[in-house]
């Protein structure tokens, strides 16, 4: 687990503001990830951590402020040209929910892939790879519906991952697992995520999972506040 | 086994030894007090489970004034050391500030140690936010460290480093929840 300090700045967010109705949920918010970084995001419930993944990875616009992810502002793009990078420059983990309940976990995992023209067999078997390691092989053929919420996030994380991402926002991927299958998942998580050299946006409001990262961030009051400053 | 408890409760006695005149001295900071003062303002905030006796404030601000940390600011007429006034110095002052601003070492028994410096930073109008923060950040630090470790290790070492990383992870539940308190704390210490 070295945190890759050469790297340039991948995604950086800049005096970002958003607010709904009349609540702000971010209020000058900053944020930067290099390559291959891992950075735990933390904070209060209602601080603004999943709002900051959301305009993050361009799901929420701002209201004011500036996304630049690789060379690219975020903002400049179209709504398509936005949607198209997601596909295939991020991947994404929640709490729960996130799996297609009418597809096997072999047909979720390669359901990315599918979705930029990969062929259905070689989507596949690049998905059956993914289950192997994250050793949820066995209930490939099975629906969401009959798995356990472990090996559902299990699924989750190899679907993310599948189409080999520069970015996994995960928003409390074990939030709802006990403690050893949350430990499990983001031992794969992280070992997965090094492997390939993906950055990893990891919102979690638990330090035993947020001391899988390299660094963290708090949250307070829609500001985000590097720790690294703090010690 | 018996030889890494005794240990434990000696290193506690230092870090109380320590605190105890760290303590003093922040609570020297608020403005000179007399020895007996200094016993009773200690015991209101911090005495719950341990009073101070007379003799451990005459002894403490023995070694403070010799280390130039406080003076004697005025004597009252009859002599004895009950008599004398003590007040901080900017040395003092100075090593104050340093001690709040440095995080401890996580280990066990830190917890009184900690609120005694949210409490001081109140009292003294420091930030106390940031204290809490510089404290978990460090706790942080050692938990990502116990997570290399275990992530590298067998099962003993997994065991072993769980064990410290749920104690670490108190610890940070304490930290986090007392900065949501700061507020309320302060009026209380300050009315
Ligand atoms: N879609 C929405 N519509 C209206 N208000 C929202 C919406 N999303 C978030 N908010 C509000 O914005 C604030 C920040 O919410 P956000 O979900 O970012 O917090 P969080 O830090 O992720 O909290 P938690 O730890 O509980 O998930 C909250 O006050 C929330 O009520
Ligand atoms: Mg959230």
């Amino acid at each position: 687990m070295n945190p890759p300090h050469a790297a340039p700045a991948l995604l950086t967010a800049t005096d970002v503001h958003k607010t709904y109705g009349s609540t702000p949920a971010l209020d000058g918010a900053g944020f930067t990830i290099r390559a291959g970084e891992i950075v735990a995001v933390m904070g209060p419930s209602g601080s603004g951590k999943s709002t900051l993944l959301h305009c993050l990875s361009g799901i929420v616009p701002p209201d004011s402020g500036t996304i630049h992810y690789a060379g690219h502002d975020l903002g400049a793009l179209s709504d398509a040209e936005r949607s198209a990078l997601r596909r295939t420059d991020f991947g994404f983990v929640f709490q729960f929910g996130q799996l297609v309940p009418e597809l096997t976990c072999t047909e979720n995992v390669a359901l990315p892939l599918r979705l930029t023209g990969v062929p259905r067999k070689e989507a596949e078997r690049r998905a059956t790879e993914w289950l192997t390691r994250l050793e949820v092989q066995d209930v490939r053929h099975h629906r969401p519906g009959q798995i356990s919420g472990g090996q559902g996030q299990r699924v989750a994380v190899a679907r993310a991952l599948v189409n080999d991402p520069r970015v996994l926002f995960a928003d409390e991927p074990t939030g709802a697992l006990d403690s050893l299958n949350g430990e499990r998942v983001m031992q794969l998580l992280v070992a997965a995520a090094q492997e390939t050299g993906t950055a990893v946006v990891l919102v979690t409001h638990e330090s035993r999972v947020a001391a899988y990262s390299h660094r963290e961030v708090v949250v307070r009051d829609g500001r985000a506040r590097d720790m690294a400053g703090a010690a | 086994m018996h030889s890494s408890y005794t240990r434990g409760v000696y290193l506690m006695c230092i870090v109380l030894r320590m605190s105890i005149s760290h303590t003093l001295l922040g609570l020297l900071e608020a403005g000179p007090r007399h020895g007996y003062d200094l016993k009773r303002a200690f015991d209101s905030h911090f005495g719950q489970d341990r009073a101070l006796h007379y003799g451990q404030v005459y002894s403490t601000m023995s070694r403070l004034l010799k280390n130039g940390l406080v003076e004697v600011d005025a004597v009252e007429p009859g002599g004895g050391p009950e008599r004398k006034r003590y007040a901080i110095t900017d040395a003092g002052v100075t090593d104050v500030a340093a001690w709040l601003a440095r995080p401890e070492k996580p280990e066990p028994y830190l917890q009184s140690l900690l609120y005694t410096k949210v409490v001081l930073a109140l009292l003294t109008h420091r930030d106390a936010d940031a204290l809490l923060d510089v404290q978990r950040a460090e706790h942080l630090r050692l938990m990502r460290e116990l997570t290399v470790r275990k992530t590298g290790g067998d099962l003993a070492d997994q065991l072993i480093c769980d064990h410290a990383l749920f104690h670490l992870e108190a610890d940070l539940r304490w930290l986090e929840l007392t900065a949501a308190r700061l507020d309320r704390l302060a009026s209380e210490i300050r009315p």
